[in-house]
Order: structure tokens, then sequence, then C-alpha cells
């Protein structure tokens, strides 16, 4: 199953979460979660809704605190490598509907003491990439939800943190706007190659995007399988016409419905 | 600015229906002029009378201001001790609540009678009727902050001040606006009811005193100019509204 890139299989992976387990009362959510991800990677992790994908993010993130279990950075397992290693992208984009675009995008820079001026001339050069040039003095409500989204993920890489958690960036879009924004994704990392884990619940989207895929199972979630997926790069519409694409999506499914 | 006069058209024709009720049944004669005046000798006098009503406005509007911004920076501050202390919160709020049940009309004399005819008496009793609907809607305001968020900052590394700072108060402003309004329209008459306790000058002792002579088209002149002032106040909250808050209007 495991077919990672021989040269990868013997670093130290950029992330890695060893034997996580969490509970909240008597709900156990996370049981022996292990999975890891290299540098420069572009990880999934499928699962069903409910299964504690977004606990695991909230562990990582530091909103939680896991029962048992680590979590390392380029193998060091301290709370202080962890501390500035994620930078993390919510389910809804939630950008701040009293901040103009281009202060929301500054806002983690903000957070991290970079003063103003110093924020928005790191921003302005990725405005164009993102698809928000000449946005910048819009209020949020102003903006489509594509545009929303490719803001919150500017506002996420712009922290120029070493490990980008996307909480389901697109579920709340429609179809089509999806489609489009998974493309434009896939083309934007093919430049940036930042080392990426994404939750979704969506197959065909794990499928697009990720080097690999980890399918947990249903709660307490633990890993049931995990695929690697070996189609080339850069990838378009008709990747997910190659039969590899469609047995892939297949062994997910299956491996979902167990 | 046609349409903005077109929506006020109800209200100013339920008022001209009141009023020339009033006037004809003033006028009628069913009750002595000093009891019943009608509101065209109500405007009569109170315009004759204009130099007086203005020099007893002003102190009016100076009191209602100075103690409602004692209010405002009062009311925040414990909004903000509340939100960060549960157990400030557990230890303020239910004497809050008893400070709003206190008979204004028994406590304004006592409050003259310790602080004396000054301005100080008039700020407290502006703040007493005003604090808590501020205090209150800062509250309800930042518990509406969304969870994610301030997830989202947290996930940046910021601290519960810098939450607070750039989350829970910025959700909370509309909030506020509402609770202002409320508020608003409790400050004049708090003002007046502390001049009606006791004071050099003002609304409520000028209403007093035109009482005691039996003035009464006078007291009903003053109080048609604290109504206005209490009026132009709510406008104004509209006004520093769409000032403050430029992205609701996006």
């Amino acid at each position: 199953m495991t077919a990672a890139a021989p040269a990868q299989a013997t670093a130290t992976p950029k992330l890695e979460l060893r034997g996580l387990a969490k509970s909240f009362g008597t709900l156990e959510v996370l049981r022996d979660l292990s999975l890891h991800a290299h540098a420069g990677e572009f990880v999934s992790i499928l699962g069903p809704s409910g299964s504690g994908k977004s606990t695991t993010f909230s562990i990582l993130t530091g909103g939680e605190r896991a029962d048992g279990g680590e979590v390392s950075i380029d193998g060091d397992a301290s709370a202080a490598a962890r501390a500035g290693a994620f930078a993390y992208m919510p389910q809804k984009d939630v950008l701040l509907p009293w901040r103009r675009i281009v202060d929301n995008l500054t806002l983690g820079l903000e957070v991290q003491g970079v003063k103003r001026a110093a924020a928005r001339a790191r921003v302005a050069p990725l405005l164009e990439t993102f698809g928000l040039a000449g946005f910048e003095q819009h209020w949020p409500a102003q903006l489509s939800g594509g545009m929303r989204q490719r803001a919150a993920l500017l506002r996420t890489v712009v922290q120029e943190r070493p490990i980008l958690l996307l909480d389901e960036p697109f579920g709340a879009l429609d179809a089509l706007t999806r489609t489009q924004m998974q493309r434009w994704l896939e083309e934007v990392w093919e430049r940036y190659r930042w080392t990426v884990v994404l939750i979704t619940h969506d197959v065909r989207e794990a499928v697009f995007l990720s080097d690999r895929v980890y399918v947990l199972s249903q709660r307490p979630a633990t890993v049931v399988t995990e695929v690697a997926v070996p189609l080339p790069r850069p990838r378009t519409l008709e990747t997910l016409a190659d039969p590899v694409a469609g047995r892939i999506e297949a062994q997910l499914l299956e491996a979902l419905l167990g | 600015m046609t349409s903005r006069l077109l929506r006020l058209a109800p209200a100013l024709a339920l008022v001209a229906l009141i009023v020339l009720a009033w006037q004809l049944y003033a006028d009628s004669g069913r009750l002595a002029e000093d009891v019943l005046p009608s509101p065209s000798r109500v405007v009569s006098q109170g315009w004759e009378n204009r130099g007086d009503l203005w020099s007893n406005t002003l102190p009016t509007l100076r009191a209602t201001l100075i103690g409602f911004g004692f209010s405002l920076v009062v009311g925040f501050l414990l909004s903000v001790a509340i939100d960060f202390s549960a157990i400030v919160r557990r230890a303020f709020m239910p004497l809050l609540i008893v400070s709003q049940t206190l008979p204004i009309i028994a406590i304004a004399p006592l409050v003259v009678i310790w602080f004396g005819f000054g301005l100080a008496p008039k700020i407290l009793l502006v703040a007493l009727v005003t604090f808590f609907a501020i205090t209150v809607s800062f509250s309800e305001g930042y518990r509406a902050a969304e969870p994610e968020a301030e997830q989202l900052l947290r996930s940046m590394g910021a601290s519960r001040w810098r939450v607070f700072r750039s989350v829970r108060l910025p959700t909370s402003l509309p909030y506020f606006f509402a609770g202002l309004r409320i508020s608003i329209t409790y400050a004049v008459v708090g003002a007046i009811f502390a001049e009606y306790a006791g004071a050099e000058s003002g609304l409520g002792i000028y209403m007093q005193t035109a009482k005691n002579s039996f003035r009464t088209d006078l007291v009903l002149a003053a109080v048609g100019v604290s109504a206005l002032l209490t009026l132009t106040l709510f406008a104004l909250t509209y006004v520093v509204e769409r000032i403050a808050l430029p992205w609701t209007r996006a």
C-alpha cells in the first residue's frame, strides 16, 4: 500500500503523528492515529463526517490537547517545534467582515507582530496568483464564494509556516466553483510545493490533488488505509479520466464504505 | 431624501392628528386654559420664552453628554471585565441588575443631598439609567463572536487580549449600537430627573418652577424641547454608526 518515493522513505518526515488519542468525556474520537507528511508533499485525510478529522487539526494548532501520542516536526516532538509550524485554513473562510480584504490577508502576519506596511509588502506579490489583484480595498461581503476562499488560502500561505492545514476548504462551494478551485489549487501548489495536509470527504478532490491519501475509520478514528496517487503532474481534467485515477477512487471509496 | 421623508409621513401624520385633537379639545373650553393649554399656546409661549428655554437647555444637554460619556466608559470597562473573568461576572451581575430596579424618583433627591446642586449628581444619575444597556449589549455582542474566527486567531498564535481586540470587540459593535439607542433615550430623562430634584439651572428645574407658578404651557414647552433633544441624539447614533461601521454598508 505505502508507495512513497524511495528518497522520501528514508528521510525524516516534515510532520509525523504517532499514536494520537483523544476523547471528549466518554466519546472516544481518536484512537492510535498515526500519519505523516514529507516536505513538499500533498497529503489528504479522507474520512466520514464526524470521524475526528477536525479534532486532529485542533490538536495540531493547539486548540485541543491530545490524551496520548506524539506530534513531531522534523523529528522534534517538543511543544516549541509545534508552536510556529502550522498555518491553518478553516472550513468556513472566516474573513473578518470589518476588515478590508488586504487587512484580512495580513491578519496572521499582524498577529505575529509584523508591521502593517511590511505585511502588505509580503501579501502584494501573491495577489495576482490568487486572483485578488484590484480587490484589496473591497470588503469581504463584496466578494464571491470562490474569491473569499482564495483570500482565505492567501491569508494562510502568507504566514510562511512550514505546514499548511486545509480543513475542507472547498466544502461550502457549489460544484462548478469547487472544480475550478481544485484545478487552480493544483496549479498554484505546483509552483510553490508547500507541505499540505488537506482534510476532505470528497474522494475525487483527494485523488486530484494529493500525492498520498489516508482513509480514516468511523469514530474512534484511526487510519484504515493509506493510498499513494502516482498520477503525473501537472494534473488536468484528463487526469481524472486516467484509468489509474478511476481505480484509486474506487479503492478509496471501498475503504471509506468499509 | 424624498423617500426618507415619505417614510416619515405616517409618523408625522399621526402627530398632526393628535395635536389637532388636542387643539380642538382645548378650544372647546371644557378645561381652564392654565389646566390644559392648547398646543398653539404652548408653541407661542415657548417661542416668547425661548431665551429662558435655551439657557436652561444648555446645562441639561451638558449634563446629558458628560453623564452619557461617563456611562459609556464605565459600561464598556465593566463589559470587558465581565468578559475576561467569570468571577467578576458572577460578582457584579446581580448588583448591576439590582441597580436597575432602584426607583429613580426616590434616589434622585438623595443623590442631590449627597453630591450637591452641581454637575456630579447629574452625571451619576444619567450614568445610572444608561450604563446597563451598554454593558449588556457589549456582553451579548462579545458572545456572538464566531468560534471559528477565534480558533483561527489562536492558530495564528494570538493572545486572549488579541482575540478580544480583533474578533470579539468588532463583532459586538452592531450590538453596542442597538444598546446605545436604547440607553440614549433614558439619558435626557435621567438628567431632567436630577435637575428636578435640585439644580441651579436646567430643563428639570425650569419645569418645576413653571409648574409651581401654574405655567403648564411652559412646562409643556420644556417637555417638547427635551423630546427634541432626545430625538436628535437618537438620530445622531445612526450617523455615528454609519461612520464607525462602514462594512455594514458594503
